[in-house]
């Protein structure tokens, strides 16, 4: 077979590209800069928040202080600072709606009394569940009241001759076995996602520009004149694309392995396995994947007839291959044999697995890698079907 | 030397080309004539190769377009409609590229781009990105590009769309230059006056088939009228393209 065309079409492509700021702007900025930042930044702010959360003092408002003087005396002594504002139910609502105040512990007035007469006497507890971090306070000032609740069960155990161990049967202990490199998958579990993401983005103007591009502008019917086999250009196409792809591929995992060494993974307890090791096995667990994404990209926008429409379909049919890993990370999936046949998804596991600091299977490694390559050969194939088909003219 | 032999071609219910026969000879300009949708540019996909026709054939040099579409392919240059031109390339590359699908050593197709833009007066834009062309330069740069192999037969469609008058004589220079070279050069049009003025030959197709085919002149008298534009109107009976 004659390569000629394939390797004049691969060099133009890669050299008209070059020159191509959309290209550039998104195979070696947008993922490689943007998402190795975010994330860093998002953990950045972590770090922030888990340093101040545990040890900063919580502030409450509390409605009809009055009425329960001691229990405010335990919690001010916990660290609990206590702002007396006077709101009834609704008041209170909107007052944490609005973030007025982030919590607002309401004493009813029947308070006093049933505690004296031993009857459950109840406080209401106002938060928004819906911010993370007011979240956080409101269950530390609701085990304080917790707490302050059984120190007085304890009392009236006491004053009735029973020992109060007694009716504390069990006493749960929780040993968390995550390592510290586990913990930072949680924390950087969406990097995988952006990895790929940023792959994919490298090779999009170029797929784009392959058939649609290329019609559009009213060069490709003068390319099909060329005596080359057709399906030798759109491999050629799909050669660059992947070339563009693999630049993409690797900027970007290197970017993240400089970006989260810079943060400081350690003060969260945990750290990120991200050496220039983890970097190398993270660019080669992927590598196979860029054929099948070029090939992927070309064939869908050989099908739109504009380059507008490229884009949009592009917009979308991007999203589909990181499905898979959409749901991975909502049902936590476990790495299994048979999700090593599934592209994409392989390869998130595969990520995952390095940055925590697991070992990779090689039986997995080696269905990932093959079963990626042959479903890449074969869109290629199919590829190059499309371009020998007339309609391809639009 | 191109020969259309009987092409048919439709696309889906539509009948674009309906038996459509003719040749066009070495050392000859021939004008592909006829109005709107009446088929001209299907025709010449059809020898050009990107369309392969539903019956029919079409000779190029004596090889065909149906049995052996990447032999036919070197010894034709298009210029297709548009002039589509690689706007990140400059002028150059734009030709060497070309060259180098057909299959030009890299020195051969350096030499043939320096020659093609000397021979076309392109060397002010020849090293500029495409990018900011006018249509003129534009042209040039794909008139070149389908010349770089030096192929025999030039297959232009609407050549001469959207170029203002200068560029129009250029082209009309550089088409007449090549007939002269002993080259088959066929072209697409719906412009009577160029025809008119550049054509040894004219086919003229209405409603996907050929009404009048020979030299000029004979064309002329055969419909009893003296200007191509009266002749024209007659032969298609003012339909206009669609097919009766």
């Amino acid at each position: 077979m004659n390569l000629r065309g394939i390797w004049a079409v691969f060099r133009k492509e890669f050299r008209e590209n070059l020159r191509d700021r959309r290209t550039l702007l998104s195979a070696l900025v947008f993922g490689p800069v943007l998402g190795p930042a975010l994330v860093a930044a998002m953990v950045q702010f972590l770090i922030s928040h888990a340093e101040t959360q545990s040890d900063e003092n919580v502030t409450v408002a509390v409605s009809h202080a009055e009425r329960a003087p001691n229990l405010l005396a335990y919690l001010n002594a916990r660290g609990v600072d206590i702002v007396k504002v006077d709101l009834d139910e609704a008041g209170a609502r909107r007052a944490v709606m609005s973030q007025q105040y982030k919590i607002i512990l309401e004493i009813p007035e029947d308070f006093g009394a049933r505690l004296q007469e031993g009857q459950p006497a109840p406080v209401i507890l106002y938060s928004d569940s819906s911010r993370p971090f007011d979240r956080r306070s409101s269950g530390r000032v609701r085990g304080l009241v917790a707490q302050y609740g059984i120190e007085i069960a304890q009392l009236r155990f006491l004053a009735r001759g029973i020992d109060p161990i007694s009716v504390l049967p069990i006493s749960p202990q929780e040993v968390d076995v995550s390592t510290p490199s586990s913990r930072s998958a949680l924390v950087l579990n969406m990097m995988t996602y952006l990895i790929l993401l940023s792959m994919l983005f490298g090779g999009l103007y170029l797929a784009i520009d392959a058939t649609a591009g290329e019609r559009e502008r009213g060069s490709l019917e003068v390319l099909l004149t060329a005596p080359v086999p057709r399906e030798h250009l759109i491999y050629g196409k799909i050669a660059a694309a992947a070339a563009y792809m693999l630049i993409s591929l690797v900027l970007t995992v290197t970017m993240f392995s400089v970006a989260i060494s810079f943060v400081g993974l350690e003060k969260l307890g945990t750290s990120a396995n991200l050496g220039p090791r983890a970097a190398a096995t993270m660019i080669s667990a992927c590598a196979p994947l860029i054929l099948f994404g070029a090939a992927y990209l070309t064939f869908v926008s050989a099908f739109a007839k504009s380059y507008r429409e490229a884009q949009t379909y592009l917009g979308l049919m991007i999203t589909i291959p990181t499905l898979p890993l959409m749901f991975a990370g909502m049902l936590g999936l476990q790495t299994k044999t048979a999700f090593m046949f599934v592209p994409f998804l392989s390869q998130h596991l595969l990520l995952t697995t390095v940055v925590r600091a697991e070992e990779i299977a090689p039986v997995h490694l080696w269905i990932s890698v093959v079963s990626t390559v042959i479903y890449g050969f074969v869109l290629t194939w199919f590829a190059g079907r499309l371009y020998r088909r007339e309609g391809l003219l639009g | 030397m191109l020969e259309a032999r009987d092409l048919t071609k439709s696309f889906g219910a539509i009948a674009a080309v309906r038996g459509v026969s003719f040749s066009a000879g070495d050392g000859r300009i021939t004008g592909l004539l006829g109005p709107n949708g009446a088929g001209k540019s299907t025709t010449l996909r059809m020898l050009y190769t990107v369309l392969k026709p539903d019956s029919g054939d079409a000779l190029i040099d004596g090889r065909s377009v149906v049995a052996d579409p990447l032999a036919a392919r070197r010894s034709i240059g298009v210029l297709s409609h548009g002039a589509g031109v690689y706007n990140h390339l400059t002028a150059r590359e734009n030709i060497t590229y070309f060259g180098e699908l057909h299959g030009l050593s890299r020195a051969d197709r350096n030499a043939r781009a320096a020659e093609l833009i000397e021979q076309l007066e392109m060397q002010p834009f020849a090293d500029r990105l495409a990018k900011g062309f006018s249509q003129g330069q534009r042209l040039k740069t794909a008139l070149a590009r389908a010349l770089v192999h030096k192929p025999r037969n030039l297959l232009l469609d609407e050549p001469t769309n959207g170029l203002d008058v200068m560029a129009v004589r250029g082209l009309r220079k550089i088409l007449a230059q090549l007939r002269d070279a002993g080259h088959c050069v066929l072209f697409s049009s719906h412009v009577m006056q160029e025809v008119e003025q550049l054509c040894d030959e004219v086919v003229v197709i209405t409603g996907g088939q050929v009404v009048a085919a020979g030299p000029l002149a004979d064309v002329r008298a055969r419909a009893g009228n003296l200007r191509l534009e009266d002749a024209f109107v007659s032969l298609t009976d003012g339909n206009g393209g669609d097919a009766k």
